[in-house]
């Protein structure tokens, strides 16, 4: 039962203690300590660049594995998965949009520091950092290949789930990449049954195709891979001596490896048609995302908790034989009036509509950018991995023969770049 | 022909990526104008709880990072408390049956005659708010919930402030992490 709430008033005076009796105080412990952010932030640096430099001079599969396993038990069980590079995105998006929030300074770190190593090093980040790749790595049993175009289509997910994930954050709805983040329930040993659940589906999926968060899910994992596109010592095999024998392609659990096989030089031969083409599916593409999400804002702008009220409250205003909500409830004892509710209800509804028109461009430009990938490959004649796809796992060059008749004859370190000629 | 290409590739992968790193480094300036250095943690504020006891069952832990505190100087230290007893208690004890709490979280200790002391034993409360409402409907107001800074995550999205239906949550600098109600102030008295 509510009954109107004003100000908690001294009902009963506060007695006269004739015994010497003294009020205690209230305790009141304190949160973790602010400069250990900073040290998170720092150790996050430190562990990207150790990364680098194993992934580049070290090239050592084992070096590789204990930093995975030091990610997973710092960031992962230690941290408890919080605060994530993958969930910064909504912080983010969030600020951009939102002058009232303001971004902690190392959440922004978190956002950039693993984008700015992935311009150089490739997704560094995902195999020994990231707590969530890193336990997923650590898990694979025995992975399963995937055929070519259903990992291209499935990995089209993750773009989705980023341009939903930066809508929701933006408008302040719902921070859904925390919400549904398969493993956090795992590191902080706790959670409702969906939530252990979802993580306990993802292990045993992981146990047998390797990665399924990274490759198909994960929207930090987009960012990094339309940004590793561009990297500049991404991992590499030894390009001017590959037997083209396989066995790095066999080796990598994520289909990263590119297969020279199928990429045959006759990528430039009707290029005008393929080029047309491109832009006339491009451009119905982003009409097509457009229009639909203009069309799901609607629905989905109920996610937001300020338009759910607003709805609840028209219905129940309406005249609808509806039970009010406690929400509801805990509007109508405040001073807010209701034409103040239905106007910020229709201004994150139009905030939806603009989010869903970018966000279904967005996506259409990502499909026809993947058909374009297929229809323009890039000619290559040895294995090599894609360093869109790559994690840096450093399975392909621990098992790559050249590499090991390399590192065999030469005692000290060496160095591979890509594209240099060897001395 | 092939190093062509590769250099020819080289050069525009070169290029996009310092086009990367301008735009990475203009968006690092205009969010960090807006990034903050201090840290903020959840917190309730007590004036806009309705003691629904959502913070008992919504946090991601098992047991709740709410907990309900005691502000003595507020409290009454009356004989028939009403955020300690049930309505209509059988008898003025501390008998469970005439206690609101669940789980026996208050403790009831006489002092001098006639009030008594009431204290909160936070490893058996659970945040369900059914002391509070009590309380602040017909009591002091003495007793309210408060996010504890020892057991809370933190979480990017607190997942009780989600649900509250009086949008009681608010972000706080973690340097004054508590929003405890203030004994002296006017609205109090």
């Amino acid at each position: 039962m509510f009954t109107l709430q004003l100000w908690a008033v001294e009902r009963f005076p506060p007695p006269e203690f004739e015994s010497g009796y003294t009020f205690p105080s209230t305790s009141t412990p304190q949160p973790r300590a602010n400069y250990l952010e900073y040290v998170d932030f720092l150790v996050l640096v430190v562990c990207l660049s150790l990364g680098s430099y194993i992934i580049t001079k070290r090239r050592s599969r084992r070096e590789i594995y204990f930093l995975t396993l030091f990610s997973v038990a710092y960031f992962g069980f230690w941290r408890k998965g919080c605060i994530c590079a993958i969930g910064s995105i909504q912080n983010i998006a969030l600020s951009l949009f939102n002058s009232s929030y303001a971004v902690p300074i190392t959440v922004l770190g978190f956002f950039i520091v693993p984008i700015l190593f992935a311009l150089f090093f490739g997704r560094v980040f995902c195999s020994g950092v990231c707590p969530l790749g890193a336990i997923q790595d650590i898990i694979l049993l025995r992975p399963i290949k995937i055929p070519d175009w259903l990992e291209s289509s499935l990995s089209f997910l993750k773009y989705v789930y980023l341009a939903f994930a930066v809508v929701f954050a933006a408008t302040g709805s719902a921070f859904i990449i925390c919400e549904f983040d398969p493993f956090v329930s795992i590191f902080r040993r706790s959670g409702n049954f969906l939530m252990v659940g979802l993580g306990v589906v993802f292990l045993a999926v992981g146990l047998f195709i390797g990665r399924p968060y990274c490759r198909f899910f994960c929207p930090y994992g987009a960012i990094l891979g339309i940004v590793s596109r561009f990297s500049k010592w991404p991992v590499v095999l030894s390009p001017t001596d590959c037997l083209l024998c396989k066995i790095c392609d066999i080796a990598c659990p994520y289909g990263a490896i590119k297969d020279p096989a199928k990429k045959v030089d006759q990528s430039y031969s009707h290029f005008f048609l393929k080029l047309a083409t491109l832009i006339a599916i491009g451009t119905i593409f982003c009409f097509v995302g457009a229009y639909a999400g203009k069309a799901l804002a609607l629905p989905f702008s109920k996610v937001h908790p300020v338009v759910r009220l607003a709805e609840q409250i028209a219905a129940e205003d309406s005249g609808k034989n509806i039970q009010p909500t406690d929400e509801s409830k805990a509007f109508r004892q405040g001073t807010t009036p209701t034409e103040t509710l239905y106007a910020n209800a229709f201004e994150i509804r139009s905030r939806f509509q603009f989010g869903g028109i970018v966000a279904g461009i967005f996506l259409g430009l990502v499909a026809v950018f993947k058909i374009a990938v297929q229809l323009f490959p890039q000619p290559s004649s040895v294995y090599e991995p894609d360093p869109v796809n790559c994690v840096a796992c450093g399975r392909c060059f621990t098992f790559c023969p050249r590499e090991i008749v390399i590192r065999k004859r030469l005692n000290s370190e060496f160095q591979l770049t890509q594209k240099t000629e060897k001395k | 022909m092939e190093n062509n290409a590769s250099t020819r590739r080289d050069f525009f992968s070169g290029f996009i990526r310092g086009g990367l790193l301008f735009l990475t480094g203009f968006f690092t300036s205009i969010i960090s104008g807006n990034a903050k250095t201090r840290k903020w943690v959840w917190q309730i504020d007590p004036e806009k709880c309705v003691y629904c006891s959502k913070c008992a069952t919504h946090c991601v832990l098992e047991k709740s990072a709410v907990r309900c505190v005691q502000v003595y100087p507020m409290c009454g230290y009356c004989k028939l408390c009403t955020g300690y007893f049930e309505p209509q208690p059988i008898s003025l004890n501390t008998g469970a049956e005439n206690q609101l709490c669940p789980t026996g979280a208050i403790k009831r200790r006489a002092l001098e005659d006639p009030y008594y002391e009431y204290s909160i034993d936070e490893d058996l409360c659970i945040g369900c708010a059914k002391c509070v409402k009590g309380c602040t409907l017909f009591g002091n107001g003495s007793l309210f919930l408060q996010v504890r800074h020892d057991k809370c995550l933190n979480c990017n999205e607190c997942s009780i402030a989600k649900v509250c239906p009086g949008h009681a949550f608010v972000r706080v600098p973690a340097d004054h992490p508590y929003l405890l109600k203030n004994p002296n102030a006017e609205e109090h008295k």
